[in-house]
């Protein structure tokens, strides 16, 4: 299990206890916690719905072709943006911070 | 005023095979979707992604379910109304309900099932200020008539396949044309990117990678566009911006359709026949929410076949239905088309 933080919309902090045996990435986790959270394309970075900006200072898997292609069409986007999606839950990620990208109108 | 057997809110897979299921049952179909064509978001968000997961395909293309499905209910010719929106519905005395589209095609059946996956498709709209304002003014997030387009400047944002095809398709009817994309690979079919590079080097058109729109400014129309790129930032003069970012699905006017609404989504009766609160209109697919749901394809078949056993007392009240096997009886389709099993034939020795 691994801790993680994700700060929502409204700016209040989320602290949420993840399993690391079960490949899930991180909107599957905040989906599970019922934080805003869309995911309207399932996890294929076919959407930016789940798009969030790093806090922490971890270093994450670099982001394929297919998440780089999202995020040059996705809004509100920053230089440490990135799909959470395309996060898969690992050991290392303990004590991950991340924030929700505002929600596309 | 269009008048079917069941009316069904959206052509994804589960409304298309909506369509076959009530054909068996020898009731009529229409569609109604916001998107200009059927499939939905198998057809929208990712038709070139295979799928495992759908009984007796050990991988099929999402692109190839949709044409598949088109073809299993060829026979029972369902008929469409394409990119409109379900806007309102009614019902009157008789029990029959009226849905109206934005468009104000007024559609009347008795059962309507709603197919709505996770709402209809609504152009993503960047985040630039005084958009709304420019909306028809200079701002358009679909190209509907090219034509509009003849002798005036326009500028198209965005690198997927349809601001590729739009900048090429109006590169020989606008005065000008500007490709503006925030990165310099375009994730558009490979042959599309060479065309707008081949446009962009012989001065056909112009191409500003690394680079955003920041600003629009117009007093009664849109005059210029401010885009900022790794050169600085830059007012560009322009009669029409085209932002192509693709779709996203929205709940929209179905949440007001007086339907019990839960986590965005319609509560059903899962235990009988998947039917909302209101007695006639069925949920099924990505769109309904029960305990234990899983937002699946096949889910959604299933549901719908249901559902429809259901609707058919509600058309044919007092009438008994029993379930045929399409292997014992084959298929009979409005067209009068007739597929079977082949009679088996016996050799003597």
């Amino acid at each position: 299990m691994i801790q993680i933080k994700v700060k929502d919309r409204e700016g209040k902090f989320h602290q949420l206890l993840a399993p690391t045996d079960m490949e899930l990435n991180l909107m599957e986790l905040c989906k599970a916690a019922e934080l805003p959270v869309e995911g309207t394309c399932g996890g294929m970075a076919l959407c930016a719905s789940c798009q969030c900006y790093l806090l922490s200072t971890h270093n994450l898997t670099e982001k394929s072709d297919a998440e780089e292609d999202m995020l040059a069409e996705a809004f509100y986007v920053k230089g440490n943006s990135r799909l959470a999606c395309q996060i898969k839950l690992s050991e290392e990620l303990d004590g991950l911070e991340i924030e929700l990208a505002p929600e596309e109108l | 005023m269009i008048q079917t057997d069941v009316l069904i809110i959206g052509a994804g897979p589960v409304g298309l095979f909506t369509v076959f299921e009530a054909g068996l049952l020898k009731l009529k179909s229409h569609l109604i979707d916001a998107l200009p064509y059927p499939g939905g978001q198998c057809s929208e968000i990712y038709p070139k992604k295979p799928i495992f997961d759908i009984p007796a395909y050990p991988e099929v293309l999402a692109g190839d379910l949709v044409n598949n499905l088109l073809k299993q209910i060829e026979p029972f010719q369902p008929n469409y109304t394409l990119g409109e929106r379900a806007e309102t519905i009614e019902k009157d005395e008789e029990g029959f309900f009226t849905v109206s589209t934005q468009e104000g095609t007024q559609h009347r059946s008795k059962v309507v099932i709603i197919a709505g996956g996770l709402g209809s498709f609504e152009p993503r709209k960047p985040p630039i200020p005084d958009l709304s304002y420019f909306e028809n003014k200079g701002v358009d997030y679909f190209v509907k008539d090219p034509e509009k387009y003849r002798n005036k400047k326009v500028l198209i944002s965005g690198g997927g396949d349809s601001a590729l095809d739009w900048t090429i398709q109006l590169s020989s009817i606008a005065e000008k044309v500007t490709l503006i994309h925030r990165r310099n690979e375009f994730r558009g079919a490979l042959d599309s990117v060479e065309k707008v590079r081949q446009l962009a080097k012989s001065g056909i058109i112009t191409l500003i990678t690394n680079a955003e729109v920041k600003q629009l400014i117009g007093t009664d129309s849109l005059e210029q566009i401010g885009v900022r790129s790794l050169e600085g930032d830059q007012l560009l003069t322009s009669d029409y911006f085209i932002p192509l970012f693709g779709l996203l699905p929205k709940l929209g006017p179905i949440a007001n359709w007086g339907l019990e609404i839960e986590k965005n989504a319609i509560k059903v009766d899962n235990a009988l026949d998947y039917s909302t609160n209101v007695k006639g209109i069925y949920a099924v697919g990505d769109v309904n929410t029960y305990p234990g749901k899983l937002k699946l394809i096949l889910s959604g078949f299933h549901e719908t076949t249901l559902a429809l056993q259901s609707a058919y007392q509600i058309i044919n009240p007092g009438k008994r239905h029993t379930m045929k096997y399409t292997t014992v009886n084959g298929i009979t389709g409005f067209d009068g088309s007739k597929k079977e099993a082949k009679k088996s034939e016996l050799l003597s020795i």
